[in-house]
């Protein structure tokens, strides 16, 4: 019998997936070990997700093994991989934010007394000591949702631990924390790995892999591209690792030059929203598209929100060609000519249940009416226009949106709103689930708004669509613009990638 | 965190106790000459109260399992004229079991069509009251039906246990139970959870499709007790019994500070919830005034209750 710190807590063997016939993970071999941090890294899409949900029994794997201390399990609910000692932290799904800390933790196995009912006294005593031995300091009586953000993740870790977890998956953890939740956070996991728990780490913030992690292990396109010791890698390798270096020719940069010695279409002055946006000001010229590049949780949707009237501003200034403008929500957003793309189109863009006609005409109401009676020939002909120049699939104003796929419901949201004759477009992520090939249109089509003479802010994770589309990038980090480069000024991918982590080139 | 947890105000718990005090304050001040205070007058209130009082108990669990059942007044009605013919006919233990009987089904009926076809329980349950109510009138041919069963009577709403009448035992039992129910039994923490967050509650391995039936199963079974109640009190089982308790019921589940959209819920509000809505009731009908202002000052107080009661 081999010593039990040399068996794998956990290892994944020859794991392949596919989805209706594309395969989205090849032959991937992932193993951690007792006591280890283990970053798993890569690009979306690259695998990363698909490969955990088999660990949690989500998902079924084609073919491959997984085994858990050494025997091969079979994991085919999220249960099995619970009983198996494989935890997740989710970020925002097992809690129920009306009951305590000590109550979430042992949801659905309360300790019982003699008469079979339940003692929130003991549990809240059993959750006071898991949270001791980990070193997280929170009231186990307080509310879920009087929580903060990082607590309630705590709370999460702590309800792994309590069922015994041996090994925890944690998805961008630090997506939505600041600088000293980080730095508690990363306490506590130090803790637990000391105890022997091992951790697997998805992240796209190499300083804070670097700071925590063992060993990575990089996907790309489905495939295993390295397993290191960190110790053994540098950051630009690791970056060269996750790009690939990929062919961004597939949307060159067309260099087309912005006038920037006339007013600004928008100025933005010290702008301070919530603790997410602080002092940002920026240009945005006519024609011109400005990128915001950062990692998830950087502030570059909030800096969105904020100038559109989402969310309060605090301080700051807003200047529409060179008259100052005040915006306190998104109807005064959309009175003053500007536009919002949101990240989450299925929620916050489109009424699924409706038709594509129904869905334009949503934000173009005023226009395709007269006298609040609605002019249905109007109506016909401004979606059929919508429909041509946007290039949506299949060409039916009737036909429901959630019936669409995700790029043509995309097209919908920007033609919707474009259909207002913005002068000015916020975009958050426009090509989040889209098909590769979709992928390229919209951003043509964002050209092409630009060309018209739109002023467009490109929010974007994917830096070959910012590098392909922008004439300028602001490089956003804890909420502040950390750099402006020019798109001539940019070398390539891995150049953008390390100014984005914030690792000098 | 301690600390603050202590010095948070928590209005809106504490808010019906405050609201009921007040009311109470009210009354006693302007009806102290029309015998409020007395002590016949005040065990009149909580009589008055204990059919909707043990209805809203399960009305509880329903909202806080982020659900709704509008058939318990229908049930209360069938059940009612189902236990007074089968008295007539068969005796009083025969007309306590088909009284239960019609419970079981309905909610059963309730619980299988919103947990296992996915039909909103508001639409269910709407349509199940009609179809309660109407066959009470259909089998009774609209007439009220005479229970002359002393017994059946007197446990039922008639008698009392010393000073205090038998209904006031029902109400603090379903309320004992209830509470018992909610704060500790797993019962009750997998309601809350299916009603706070359906997703985590799945994801730790409850069956919620399974609370959403039980709910629904309890509340009509209540609520057929709560029929029997009507019926021994009012010595009759008649259609019309419990017509419009379940917005009664629903009143002093939102008074009593559970939220309508699920995940939290007190039992023990509820009941003050549920003696406030009968301290009005019988507040108006002291003061002399007509069953359309009743109606009126009624429905205004609720409405603004409530909107207080959402005050943050």
């Amino acid at each position: 019998m081999k010593e039990v710190g040399s068996i794998n807590t956990v290892e994944m063997k020859n794991i392949s997936k596919s989805f209706f016939g594309t395969r989205v993970l090849k032959d991937v071999n992932f193993s951690v070990r007792p006591g280890e941090v283990h970053a798993l890294a890569g690009e979306n899409g690259a695998g990363k997700s698909t490969l955990m949900k088999i660990l949690q029994g989500v998902y079924t794997m084609d073919s491959g093994e997984i085994t858990v201390a050494g025997n091969p399990v079979v994991i085919n609910s999220f249960q099995d991989a619970q009983n198996f000692g494989i935890g997740m932290v989710f970020q925002e799904f097992s809690l129920i934010p009306e009951l305590s800390v000590a109550q979430n933790i042992y949801l659905n196995r309360e300790p019982k007394n003699k008469l079979g009912l339940i003692t929130d006294a003991g549990s809240a005593a059993s959750a006071e000591k898991v949270l001791k031995s980990v070193g997280i300091e929170i009231d186990v009586t307080a509310k879920v949702s009087s929580l903060s953000r990082a607590y309630q993740q705590l709370t999460e870790i702590a309800k792994a631990i309590a069922a015994e977890a041996k090994i925890l998956i944690l998805d961008e953890p630090t997506a939505s924390l600041a600088k000293h939740e980080v730095d508690a956070l990363f306490k506590v996991l130090k803790q637990l790995t000391s105890s022997g728990v091992s951790i697997i780490y998805i992240s796209h913030r190499m300083d804070e892999i670097y700071q925590i992690c063992d060993r990575i292990t990089i996907l790309r396109d489905g495939n295993l591209v390295a397993t290191e010791s960190l110790q053994d890698i540098t950051p630009h390798d690791v970056i060269a690792h996750i790009t690939g270096r990929k062919d961004v020719e597939m949307l060159s940069h067309d260099g087309h030059q912005i006038n920037r010695s006339s007013t600004p279409t928008l100025k933005v002055e010290n702008l301070v929203a919530g603790n997410r946006v602080k002092n940002v000001s920026l240009d945005l010229y006519k024609g011109e598209i400005l990128g915001l590049a950062g990692l998830m949780g950087s502030g570059r949707t909030e800096i969105l929100r904020a100038i559109f009237g989402l969310d309060k501003k605090s301080s700051g200034k807003l200047f529409l060609n060179g008259d100052e403008v005040s915006i306190k929500n998104p109807r005064d957003a959309k009175n003053s000519g500007l536009a919002f793309i949101p990240e989450d189109r299925r929620r916050q863009g489109l009424v699924m249940e409706h038709s594509v006609s129904a869905n334009i005409l949503a934000a173009n109401l005023e226009k395709l009416s007269h006298l609040s009676f609605l002019n249905f020939e109007k109506i016909k002909e401004f979606s059929a226009t919508a429909i041509t120049d946007f290039e949506i699939r299949p060409p039916e104003a009737s036909r429901q949106v959630k019936l669409l796929s995700g790029g043509n419901q995309q097209k919908v949201v920007i033609a919707k709103w474009v259909a207002t004759n913005p002068s000015i477009i916020l975009m958050d992520e426009p090509t989040v689930g889209v098909d590769i090939g979709t992928k390229v249109e919209i951003m043509k089509l964002v050209r092409s708004l630009a060309a018209k003479g739109n002023s467009i802010i490109l929010v974007s994770s994917e830096l070959p669509e910012l590098l392909g589309v922008c004439d300028r990038i602001l490089i956003i980090k804890d909420g502040e613009i950390r750099d402006e480069i020019s798109r001539q000024d940019v070398r390539d991918e891995d150049h953008l990638q390390l100014m984005v982590q914030g690792i000098s080139a | 965190m301690n600390i603050k947890s202590l010095i948070r105000f928590d209005w809106r718990s504490s808010f019906i106790y405050w609201m009921f005090a007040l009311i109470f304050l009210f009354f006693a001040l302007l009806l102290h000459n029309d015998g409020f205070l007395g002590p016949n007058n005040l065990l009149n209130i909580f009589r008055q109260t204990a059919t909707i009082s043990v209805m809203a108990v399960a009305m509880t669990f329903v909202i806080a399992c982020a659900e709704i059942d509008l058939s318990i007044g229908g049930v209360a009605g069938l059940s009612s004229v189902v236990v007074a013919l089968m008295i007539r006919d068969h005796g009083a233990v025969a007309g306590v079991c088909a009284g239960l009987g019609v419970g079981l089904i309905v909610g059963t009926a309730n619980g299988l069509l919103v947990s296992r076809i996915g039909i909103p329980s508001f639409l269910v349950t709407l349509g199940m009251q009609g179809v309660a109510v109407g066959t009470a009138a259909l089998i009774t041919d609209y007439a009220p039906i005479p229970i002359l069963n002393d017994s059946f009577n007197r446990i039922f709403g008639s008698g009392s246990i010393g000073k205090f009448p038998s209904v006031i035992f029902w109400s603090f039992s379903a309320v004992l139970i209830g509470w018992i129910t909610l704060t500790r039994t797993t019962l009750g923490r997998r309601i809350l959870a299916t009603g706070g967050n359906r997703d985590a509650a799945e994801f730790n391995g409850i069956d919620t499709k399974r609370i959403k039936f039980t709910v629904l199963l309890i509340s009509s079974t209540v609520a057929a007790i709560a029929g029997m109640i009507y019926a021994g009190r009012l010595q009759t089982g008649r259609y019309e019994w419990g017509a419009g308790d379940e917005l009664s019921a629903i009143a002093a589940v939102i008074l009593g500070g559970t939220s309508l959209f699920g995940g939290g819920g007190t039992i023990i509000g509820t009941l003050f919830g549920a003696l406030l809505v009968g301290l009005i009731n019988n507040g108006l009908i002291l003061a002399g005034l007509p069953v359309s202002e009743q109606q009126i000052i009624r429905g205004l107080i609720i409405i603004l209750a409530v909107a207080l009661a959402k005050k943050k």
